[in-house]
Parts: structure tokens; sequence; C-alpha cells
């Protein structure tokens, strides 16, 4: 298939191709930290992340407008704001929803996932009711638009750019949180040993609460840095959800390095394949090697050695 | 008992005061409102339809909920404005129309069920919905089984005619063969690449355009890709779209795939003021989502856009506006599903009878002059003879009109040599 081509074209292509595979990677691990965290750490199955995801993507949407409306001087640094509103929101949201769901399913881990699935229902429903059936345009400041001129025919996409920088300070961060603090000290011990955890004084509930909280704030990040690349309506968090469950589930559970590494290798094949073949195609063959994967690897790539 | 007979006894009164109070605006606006001369209920209704001496029930069938309530909200408003229109102008037959609304929740099973109830239980004398071509499916044998009559708006593939089925909407051959035409003789395209998400319509608009481009227009087509319903991540064709140049990007990409699909074209540096791109998937509901700045500049092939020119649809845009809000966008598939009721009322007053059969067989050649999108008249195959129109996407969301075709276009679901 590379006949017809120059040399600096099909350089150019490749350096293309390479791009685009590292922003599939990162929009992969955005995606899926939070609930890795969720996850990993408390071992429930939070299928309304999607939902989490999109009430960034609204927070976003309603900020830009406020920008347009009251502080159009100040609209190109909206987006910033708009990433930090979507956390507060989101991980507010999650707080209250550990509080008044999550928490009193701990001890039946598969009813959290039948719970989670309704609670996504329902705040589809409520996206529905109080933003409109369709679909809403999130306004983006010049800047944020188009790409970067590399050479003649190498062209970046400033919004892929965006979203490598911002998944690499969120991935530093939680690391930072969850193995050099305080804090992430407290979420482990629970996470290896409830009981004693308590016994030494750890406040558990604390810790899950905040845990949940963290993961979902995240997942609002997402949604606001995903304004730029995809749809932002009441049912767009379903378009996420596979692969973020997908990438967590092949990467191990319990590790975060796990979901790198995951991300990494499900992004890299899928966009060297897509490139050969169809979409479709490319997206059959990568999950049928993560299938035969995790037939040899059941715990994914990286498991925590927790004691039973 | 004493019900039928009270009935009996009240319904001819009733329509004596109906007729008076009818009479005083039939005369000062409504030359031809017809409470006047409604027939009787027993002459127009004899297979025991939801049809009373005032009223006459329908049906609207769309998804309210769900991943399609994002397009089909559109059409219920639609269907709703056709309906209160045609009462304020004096009913069907002298009889006001009253519509039971169901929800087919994105969910394609339910759509039949709810079919079926409307059909079998409130005896709807006609249904307007359906939207996706999955629904339809499911509803086609079920509208055939208890003999209804289904409107249904949306562009789709074809290769479907049934006597139950009005389809107001565009076929394949309809909405692409004019575009593509049009496309090779103005930028004198000779190279496409299609892409498309992964499901029957794509595929088989693609199959018709590709045999079109390499046997009519004597083009090539570089490229055919197709991605999973909901795909986000589009950076891989982009590249292989800029490797290949080709003259048009032809696209029917749907539903939330469509809004990351032009942003990150656009993120990829493809300027669509040099780049033709044509797209069967994209109206003015679309464009609310993926925003005029990312789009400007793309054509779509459509049989309407919200900026015809034109007295009618000035009238309707006004309307929808009224009705639905200053900011409501319309899109193709809404103006078809207006179409939908004011076709039926057409030819319920030909047939002169609410009976399905009698209006399966009148329908061909019932005349809507009215129409939004200009005149269209019912073709023998219960598809609408049409316009095919060419616009270009603004930044402010609209489309400017390029091109029309100058007759209508006749619909052929089952083409030949295009299969």
């Amino acid at each position: 298939m590379f006949g017809d081509y120059s040399l600096g074209d099909l350089g150019s292509i490749f350096v293309m191709q390479g791009f685009a595979g590292l922003i599939l990677f990162s929009v992969y691990v955005l995606m899926a930290l939070g609930l890795a965290i969720i996850f990993g750490q408390m071992g429930v199955i939070n299928m309304a992340h999607g939902e989490f995801m999109i009430l960034g993507a609204y927070v976003t949407w309603m900020t830009s407008n406020l920008f347009q409306a009251y502080l159009p001087s100040l609209f190109s640094g909206y987006f910033f704001l708009a990433m930090i509103l979507a956390f507060v929101a989101s991980g507010a949201l999650g707080m209250l929803v550990e509080w008044a769901l999550i928490r009193h399913l701990y001890k039946r881990p598969l009813d959290t996932l039948l719970a989670t699935w309704g609670l996504s229902l329902m705040l589809q429903q409520g996206y529905r009711s109080v933003f409109g059936a369709r679909e809403v345009g999130v306004e983006l400041p010049q800047w944020m638009l188009g790409s970067l001129h590399v050479t003649e025919s190498i062209e970046v996409p400033i919004n892929g750019v965006f979203v490598m920088c911002l998944t690499v300070l969120i991935t530093i961060s939680v690391a930072y949180v969850m193995y050099k603090s305080r804090w992430g000290r407290q979420v482990r011990a629970v996470v290896q040993n409830r009981i004693m955890a308590g016994a030494v004084g750890i406040n558990t509930e604390k810790v899950d609460r905040y845990t949940f909280g963290l993961g979902c704030g995240i997942a609002g990040v997402a949604g606001s840095a995903f304004t730029m690349i995809g749809s932002t309506g009441p049912t767009s968090g379903q378009l996420y959800i596979v692969d973020t469950f997908l990438v967590v589930v092949f990467g191990g559970a319990a590790s975060l390095l796990g979901t790198i590494a995951s991300a990494f290798s499900i992004s890299q094949t899928q966009s060297t394949l897509e490139f050969f073949m169809s979409g479709s195609m490319a997206k059959v063959l990568t999950l049928l090697a993560v299938v035969g994967i995790l037939m040899l690897r059941p715990q994914g790539l990286f498991a925590l050695k927790v004691r039973k | 008992m004493s019900d039928e007979a009270n009935k009996g006894l009240l319904s001819p009164l009733r329509r004596k005061l109906l007729m008076g109070m009818a009479a005083v605006p039939a005369i000062t606006m409504l030359p031809r409102a017809s409470f006047a001369q409604a027939p009787a209920t027993s002459a127009v209704n004899t297979t025991g339809l939801a049809v009373t001496d005032t009223e006459v029930t329908v049906g609207i069938l769309h998804s309210a909920t769900g991943t399609m309530a994002i397009s089909e909200t559109g059409s219920i408003q639609a269907e709703k404005l056709a309906i209160e229109q045609i009462n304020a102008a004096g009913g069907v037959l002298g009889r006001k129309i009253k519509f039971i609304q169901e929800d087919g929740a994105s969910d394609w099973p339910t759509f039949a069920e709810k079919a079926k109830k409307l059909l079998v239980n409130d005896k709807v004398a006609a249904i307007m919905g359906c939207w996706t071509s999955a629904s339809r499916k499911a509803v086609l044998p079920v509208v055939e089984q208890y003999n209804g009559m289904l409107y249904y708006p949306t562009f789709y593939e074809g290769l479907e005619q049934s006597k139950n089925v009005i389809y107001t909407g565009q076929e394949a051959t309809q909405q692409i063969l004019a575009g593509l035409n049009w496309i090779a003789k103005e930028k004198g395209a000779k190279s496409f690449f299609f892409i498309g998400s992964d499901y029957i319509w794509p595929r088989t608009s693609n199959k018709i355009a590709r045999k079109h481009v390499e046997n009519v227009l004597k083009g090539k087509v570089v490229g055919e890709e197709y991605y999973p319903l909901g795909n986000t991540q589009f950076n891989s064709v982009i590249n292989k779209i800029k490797l290949t140049k080709p003259d048009v990007i032809f696209t029917d990409v749907v539903g939330g795939s469509n809004v990351a699909f032009y942003k990150q074209l656009k993120a990829a540096g493809i300027d669509l003021s040099k780049q033709a791109l044509l797209t069967i998937s994209v109206t003015e509901d679309e464009i609310d989502g993926i925003g005029g700045e990312n789009i400007a500049g793309a054509y779509a092939c459509m049989k309407y856009f919200q900026s015809l020119d034109n007295a009618n649809n000035k009238a309707f845009v006004s309307a929808f506006k009224k009705m639905w809000g200053e900011k409501t966008v319309i899109g193709d598939v809404t103006q078809a599903a207006y179409l939908g009721p004011w076709l039926w009322k057409l030819t319920v007053e030909k047939a002169g009878s609410f009976d399905v059969d009698k209006i399966a067989a009148a329908s061909p050649g019932v005349e809507f002059k009215g129409a939004p999108e200009g005149y269209v008249r019912i073709h023998e195959n219960h598809h609408l003879w049409s316009k095919t129109r060419v616009g270009r996407a603004k930044l402010d969301g609209q489309f400017e009109l390029i091109f029309e075709t100058a007759d209508l276009v006749e619909p052929d679901p089952f083409p030949k040599g295009y299969q």
C-alpha cells in the first residue's frame, strides 16, 4: 500500500500516526484513572463512571456560556476554571452518592454494579430533563482549535497535546497523592486490611468517601477535557464506558502502573491496526487480543499481591 | 347500552353546535374549513378505528428517552406542530386530531410493543413515528399485521416498500446521486474517500455511492472505512485521508461520533474551505452539537435546509420557533416529520375515509403544496417525489443553499444497477 507515496510523505505520516497513538493513550489513561482508583482501591464497579464524566462536560459547557455572557474578555482562559469546577462538581456528587448509596453495599460488590447502573440511567434522564435531549456544543477559545505546523506536512492537533499534558499532570498528582501523602497511605492501608486499618485509628468511612469522590472528580476533569474531542449529550458517557472498563480490567484492577501499561498497549495496538485496516476490524482484533491475554492472565497485566 | 343511546341522541346536536361554532372563523379566514360538512362516522370509519363524530386519534411513536432522543425530539415537535395547525384549520373531515404519544425509549422491541398498543388498544388511525431503520424494521411487521398506517420521516437506505408505510424522507439514491453529480461537475472531483458508522444505512448508502462514482462518474474510491457506532477517536483515519489526498471526503458518520469526527478533522489541520467534504448525515440538529466553527465549509446533501427561501418555509420556521423556542433548529428529518400529519390529512380527505386500506390506495398522487421544502407528491411506491439540495455549512450552524435539482427526483427504493 505504500508504493505510491514519497518517502517524505511516509515519514510524516508515521510521525503523525505516532502522535495519534499517543493521544489515544492519553485519552485512555485520563478516562480510566478515576475508575481505576474506585475499582482498584474500593472494589466498587462504578457503572455510572461515564455519567460522572458527562457532568464534567456539562459544567464546562455552563462555564463557557457564563464567560461568554459576563466575562468575554477572559474567555480564552475559561477552560482551566471549568476543569476545576468539573472536578469539584463530579467529586461532590461522587461523595454524595457514596454516602447515600455505595456505603450500604460494600459487603455486596455485585450489587454495586446494579446500583451504579441504575444510577447511570437516572443521571442520564436527569441530564436530559435539565439540559434537553439534544447535544450541546461547547465553544472553545480560539487558541485551543486547529493544529501546530511542525513542518510542511506534519501537523499536530493542539487539543491532543493539551490532553497529553493534562494526563501527565493528573497522573503525577494521583501517584503523588496515593504513594507519598499521608492520606494515600491510609487509602492503601484500608485496601490491604480494612479491619486492622480501622483498629489503628484510620477513619475508614471517611477514607472511602474521599476515595470515591477523588475517582469521580477525576472523571469530571476527563469529561471536561473530552469536550474538545467528543460530544456532550445526556448519553455521551456511554461512549466511553466500555473502553474504560477494558483498560482497567486489562491493567489489573488495583494497580496504577497496570492501568497506564494497559492503556498504552491497547491504544498502540488499536491505532496501528486502524491504520492498516478498517476501524471496526481494528477494534475486533484489539478486543480479541485482550480477551486472549486475559485468558492467560486473568488478574490483568499487573496485580497487587493482597493477602486473601 | 345507555351510553350508546346517549351518543346517538347527542351527536346530531353536538354536530350542529360545532357547525355554528365553526362557521364564524370559517367565513373569515378559512374558506375550506371542513367542520361544516363533517360526514357521518359510520361512513368514514368502517374498521373500528378511534374516530368519533368530533375527534380522530393518531399515535406519535418516537424515542423521548434514551440515546436516540437527541435526534427524535425534533420529529416529535414537528408532528405536534402539524397536528395543532391542522386542528386550527378545521381538522380532518370535520374532526379534531387528538394524539397519543408513546415513548420508544431508543429500544427496538419497545417500539414494536408500543406500536401494537397504539394499533390494538388505542385503535389509532395512523402512527407518526420511528426514526432509525432498526426501529422501523421492528414496527413494520406490526403495522402490516394489524393493518395500521405509519408515516416515517427519516432519510434511509431504501430497499423497502410497504402498503402500510409512507416514507416522507428520501431514500438513498434520491439523497445521494444528485449530490455526487453536482460535486463531480462543480469541483471536478475524481477521487473519493468514504467514511461511515458501521451499520446498515451507511454501508448501503456507500455501496450505492461507490457504484455511482465508479460506473457513472468514472471516478475512484480511494478508501472506504467504517467505525463502530459511538467511536470517538478518528485520528488514524484522518491520517489516512491526509495520505490519500482525496478530492472529496464523503461521510455518513452518525450520532456522537459525528461530533468527535469533525472536531478532530479540524484539529488535524484539514481546512474544509479547501478540502471538499460531502456529508449525508449532518443536519442543523447535528451542527448544534458539533459546533458551527468545526464544520463550516462542509457540504451536506439533503432535501431541506432551515434557510430555504420560500414563503411556506418562512411560515413554518416562525411557527416552529414560536411553539418550541427561538433557539431550536430545524433539520431535514424534522421537516419530513412535519409532512406526515399533513400528508395523512390530505390523503384522508382525498379518500373520504379514515380506513387504512382506502388511505393506502389513495396515497399515490397526493400532493402537498404547503410543504416547507416546496411541493411534494406521493409516488406509487409510497415514497415522496422531492428535490435534492446541496447546502454549505456556515459558522452560525445554518446551511447556505448552493444547489438544487431543477425537477423533483423520482424515489427509487430498489435501484437497478446499484445493489
